[in-house]
């Protein structure tokens, strides 16, 4: 933990990450650098193939950059270890997938206690009911992933990225596999949340109105940030 | 603590998945296999300690074919120790018309001198132990003999001439021979009865012994004493060189059983590594996922491992118990052949089989839950991203090592253990590379056959390796268990059929020379050809060229046994029409020189002999010397009376003989048997028929249970198959969903499915088959010496049996796969 408050949660200094292919080096992102304060709502676009994902991966300390560090709630996730920035991880970070990422073995309420779990949470099983039932599945929260549906398994999910209070929430298209009204109202769910925990949200996506909600967006293109907007509010 | 609760949390559900099914299995198995015949050697075990002890029934026994001379009951005295007298001879036991071989063991007081006899009061009656002996006029019988003879507890048996009341059934005594033991079944009299019964004559084969006990220093200091004075003929046997005989034939079973064990402990640990592989591939996005939440390295494998002991301990719970109801049903097979009732067990199977589980756990699972802490947590945003693979190294390394620690506890010596590991290495690189061949043959196969077989056929191909292991897992269950049903039958058929029809069916012996005109005269009065008598004079070997038989090196054990037993000679003027003369000539009709000998070809082979050593004999106190002059080659088979050590006419006048004989007796005509028995009851008749239908059933016994543990092999291959399919699950469900959803009907996507399997079978029976036959005819040419004839049939069955029993397993392992709906599939479905 930081022993000094922290206004920016998130900086990225010069970040690049190349990769080796069978053609040759590989640049997926090119010195990128940008801060993002506590509380900031931000959205990360481009297309497909512009770097967002791993740009993600190297915000939460998933993988490592070739050259430009990130720090992280005020931790430089360079100089830790796999699981020093998994402890980085537990203290401070919640994610949302595409997929969802449920453990398939675990029940709903269950699920949502893992990170609290992991953080070495009291009382994780309280917590954890308590925003089952602000995600709006009370009643469901003895079911298995199998037995939810998509909406159900996304909810799920919020509920598990916001149980640790995380100061940052990642999310990877989180809307990519609802369809329109079952995103919107996950959307709904996800903006909430974040105003009444003044979690600090990096939302990547395709889409542009989701993006427009939040009150920063970068643009990525071929690796590079080409913009860095702020939103009139 | 918080990965230990965890692990136990998911661990249910996991079960309930049905994922871990298949690894539980394996391991299971192992266990099975291995506590079955760890309870069953363990019994063995027992009942071989239990009878060591007591073999002789004494704890010194003088054994002799004369009676032993009272002067050495009256040293025994001296030194305060107490004796008993046996005798024991085989016999045939009436009643009315009935009858049977017995063997007759005559006691005296204080018998047995250690253990205890047990009787029971009615045929399977409750045992109990005895004190003393039977009563003048009474026996007791074994319950075999009186079902033969249909008789019960209170009926008369004559033996001889007496006429003996059965006062008890006879369940165990302390010197009965461990296996075997219904051969000639036991009665035991009272040796007041003895000279009464006409059934001891000059030269009868009985064997006198003196039972000898007491005091532990007592028993070695007149051991002591003896061992220089005591006359050749007669041979000391201590409790420990007994036991130690004993100890050796039940080690040797033993390894044996826990060899064909291990065999299946290694196809389980295949079917362990693969399910292993695929049990962290499962989990590795729940790791990837429970990483990018915050969990540490430590705590994925504290996870994984914890599960892994879970399974473990459920494996070995589900094994022991198995393996524990199969012994059960094996020691019942076997129990009558293992003389009387087996002792129970004890927990140490149990204890050994689960540390063997461990070590297999440890050895083929850990390098996958070593990978699967290294899962990268970016995979929750890539799922092409993998860990590196454990190292070669450590997966040889390590399953190297369990298989030596697993090898070591059956096998118990480090240099046989490194010859077996090497020969492993090389059967299985062979057996792999033949399974490799067969998979490619197949794969070549594929041009010329249908879509679905094609589809099928290029899977087998595709997944070279697991194939190969998996035509070798089946090939090798299938091999043992094709050698034990059909070529065991087989080969039993074909000796009996290489049997003369005209074969002798009766062994006579102990035949009287008094007494060899009357029994012709029986025949004849009968219609019955006339046998030749075969004289027999028993001798000891004593000098070989002048050294004694006893300092002299033999080229192998076989060849200084039959230098220092009691020998059969037998004298001849012509050479025996199942002989032939191998190396020298055959004396002459009328010759009358000095004794000349004619060895048999192995005998003389095994002891070292030569055309022109001299042999020296003693036979009853006289000396005997004989050049050897021809070597032989005897046909054993023919049934006709043969002697490894044949003399020359003269050379053994005036010695006491005896006269054996064999003979062709039609059914119709056997019983005028009874009537022979009647009035020469010395003489004993042995029936050949009788004695092959009880080597048969024994054979058949014993092969049974061998085949009971090659069960254990053949499902171990069923779990390597079950988790090779497993392990390509997601890859079957996402072909059977692109055939589907290009228009394959399921039919056609479950046809290519089963064709793979039907391809596998074959490949594996084609194996076993080949294997079966090249077994089969080393057995025949080694061990039966009959020319092997090839058998259509052990291909049929072989191949059949390979499809079928790989097709039923596949289609229960791959049938989820195909049935899965190909939108689901397609759609990727995530959780």
């Amino acid at each position: 933990m930081p022993d000094r408050p922290v206004s920016n949660v998130l900086e990225a200094h010069q970040l690049s990450k190349e990769v080796s292919s069978p053609e040759g080096a590989l640049t997926i992102l090119k010195q990128v650098s940008f801060t993002i304060a506590a509380g900031e709502t931000v959205a990360v676009v481009g297309p497909s193939g512009a770097g967002k994902s791993t740009l993600l991966a190297l915000l939460a300390g998933l993988d490592l950059p070739t050259r430009g560090h990130v720090n992280l709630n005020g931790a430089n996730l360079s100089d830790l270890d796999e699981d020093g920035r998994a402890l980085v991880r537990a203290e401070s970070v919640g994610f949302v997938f595409q997929s969802f990422h449920l453990v398939p073995s675990l029940n709903a309420l269950e699920n949502v206690m893992l990170p609290l779990e992991l953080a070495g949470h009291d009382d994780a099983r309280r917590a954890a009911r308590e925003i089952i039932d602000k995600v709006g599945l009370a009643d469901r929260w003895s079911h298995y992933p199998a037995q939810l549906s998509g909406g159900e398994k996304q909810r799920v999910a919020i509920a598990r990225a916001f149980a640790t209070e995380p100061a940052v929430l990642f999310a990877d298209e989180p809307t990519g596999n609802l369809d329109s009204r079952t995103g919107e109202n996950i959307m709904e769910l996800m903006f909430e949340l974040n105003r009444n925990s003044s979690t600090t949200l990096v939302l990547v996506t395709h889409d542009n109105g989701l993006a427009a909600r939040c009150e920063r967006v970068l643009a990525l293109d071929a690796g590079g940030l080409v913009s860095d907007t702020r939103a009139a509010a | 603590m918080k990965a230990v609760r965890f692990a136990l949390r998911s661990f249910g559900r996991e079960l309930r998945s049905g994922e871990v099914l298949v690894l539980l299995a394996a391991v299971g198995l192992a266990v099975a296999a291995l506590t079955a015949v760890g309870f069953l050697t363990d019994r063995i075990g027992k009942a071989v300690a239990r009878q060591a002890n007591e073999v002789l029934a004494a704890d010194l026994r003088l054994r002799s074919q004369s009676p032993v001379p009272d002067e050495w009951r009256a040293l025994a005295a001296e030194y305060e120790l107490q004796t008993a007298d046996t005798l024991s001879f085989p016999s045939v036991v009436f009643r009315g018309d009935d009858n049977a071989l017995s063997t007759i063991k005559v006691v005296s007081e204080l018998y047995p001198l250690r253990g205890a006899v047990r009787v029971s009061d009615e045929l399977f009656g409750e045992q109990r132990e005895v004190d003393g002996i039977p009563a003048a006029g009474e026996v007791w019988a074994d319950g075999a003999l009186l079902a033969r003879v249909g008789a019960n507890v209170g009926d008369v048996l004559e033996i001889g001439e007496l006429q003996l009341t059965v006062s008890a059934v006879l369940t165990y005594r302390p010197d009965q021979s461990i296996g075997f033991a219904s051969l000639a079944p036991t009665v035991i009299l009272n040796i007041a009865d003895i000279d009464s019964s006409g059934l001891i004559g000059e030269g009868s084969r009985v064997r006198y012994a003196l039972l000898v006990a007491g005091d532990e220093s007592n028993v070695a200091a007149f051991n002591e004493e003896i061992q220089g004075i005591l006359p050749d003929e007669i041979r000391v046997r201590s409790q420990e060189e007994s036991s130690e005989r004993a100890y050796n034939a039940a080690d040797r079973a033993q390894r044996f059983l826990s060899l064909t064990a291990v065999i299946s402990l290694l196809l389980s640990a295949v079917a362990v590594a693969m399910s292993a592989r695929r049990f962290a591939q499962r989990r590795m996005d729940t790791v990837a996922l429970m990483k990018s939440l915050g969990a540490t390295q430590g705590f994925v494998i504290t996870v994984s491992l914890v599960q892994l002991m879970l399974l473990g301990v459920l494996g070995v719970a589900a094994g022991s118990i198995t393996g524990y109801v199969a012994e059960e049903l094996l020691a019942s097979v076997l129990s009558d052949l293992l003389a009387g009732s087996l002792p129970g067990t004890g927990l140490r199977p149990v204890i050994l089989a689960s540390g063997s589980a461990l070590v297999l756990m440890l050895g083929f699972a850990l390098p996958a839950m070593i990978q699967l802490r290294n899962t990268p947590p970016l995979r929750v945003l890539r799922h092409d991203e993998m860990p590196p693979a454990p190292s070669r190294l450590l997966v040889a390394g390590l399953s190297l090592a369990a298989v030596a620690a697993l090898l070591y506890r059956s096998v118990g010596d480090a240099r046989m253990l490194l010859i077996l590991i090497g020969g492993i290495i090389v059967i299985a690189g062979a057996l792999y590379l033949v399974g490799r061949a067969l998979v490619a043959v197949i794969g070549r196969a594929r041009s010329g056959v249908g879509v679905a077989w094609r589809y099928g056929l290029a899977n087998v191909a595709r997944r070279g390796r697991d194939s190969a292991v998996q035509v070798v897992a089946f090939g090798l269950g299938i091999t043992v268990l094709l050698l034990l049903t059909i070529v065991r039958t087989d080969l039993l058929e074909g000796w009996r059929a290489s049997l003369d029809e005209n074969a002798p069916n009766h062994f006579l012996i102990n035949i009287q020379p008094h007494e060899v005109d009357a029994v012709g005269a029986l025949f004849a009065q009968n219609d019955i050809e006339v046998p030749t008598f075969t004289p027999l004079v028993r001798a000891r070997m004593t000098t070989i060229n002048d050294e004694s038989v006893k300092e002299r090196e033999y080229p192998n054990r076989d060849g200084e046994w039959l230098a220092n037993r009691e020998a059969n000679l037998s004298w001849s003027a012509e050479l025996s029409a199942s002989n032939d003369i191998v190396e020298g000539t055959w004396w002459a009709l009328d010759y009358a020189g000095p004794p000349l000998a004619s060895i048999e070809e192995e005998a003389a082979m095994n002891a070292g002999l030569m055309i022109g050593d001299r042999l020296n004999f003693t036979v009853a106190g006289r000396d005997v010397e004989a050049e050897i002059a021809s070597i032989r080659k005897v046909n054993w088979d023919s049934f006709q009376p043969n002697f490894f050590i044949v003399l020359s006419p003269g050379a053994l006048d005036g010695m006491p003989t005896t006269f054996i004989s064999s003979l062709r007796i039609p059914d119709e005509k056997q019983p005028m048997l009874i009537d022979l028995m009647r009035a020469h009851p010395s003489i004993s008749v042995i029936d050949l028929g009788a004695i092959l239908q009880q080597v048969r059933g024994i054979i058949e016994k014993a092969s049974l249970a061998v085949q009971a543990v090659f069960l254990f092999t053949l499902a171990a291959g069923i779990a390597v198959l079950f988790a090779a399919v497993q392990s390509t699950i997601d890859e079957r469900r996402f072909e059977s969903a692109m055939l589907r959803a290009l228009g394959a009907r399921r039919r056609t996507v479950f046809a290519g499915v089963m064709a793979e399997f039907a391809a596998l079978g074959a490949a594996a029976g084609v194996l076993a088959s080949a294997g079966a036959s090249v077994l089969a005819a080393l057995v025949a040419v080694q061990l039966f010496d009959l020319p092997y004839e090839f058998n259509p049939v052990i291909w049929l069955a072989g191949v059949g049996a390979g499809i079928l029993v790989v097709c039923v397993s596949g289609f229960f392992a791959a049938r989820g796969a195909v049935n899965a709906r190909p939108v689901d599939v397609l759609r990727g479905a995530p959780a």
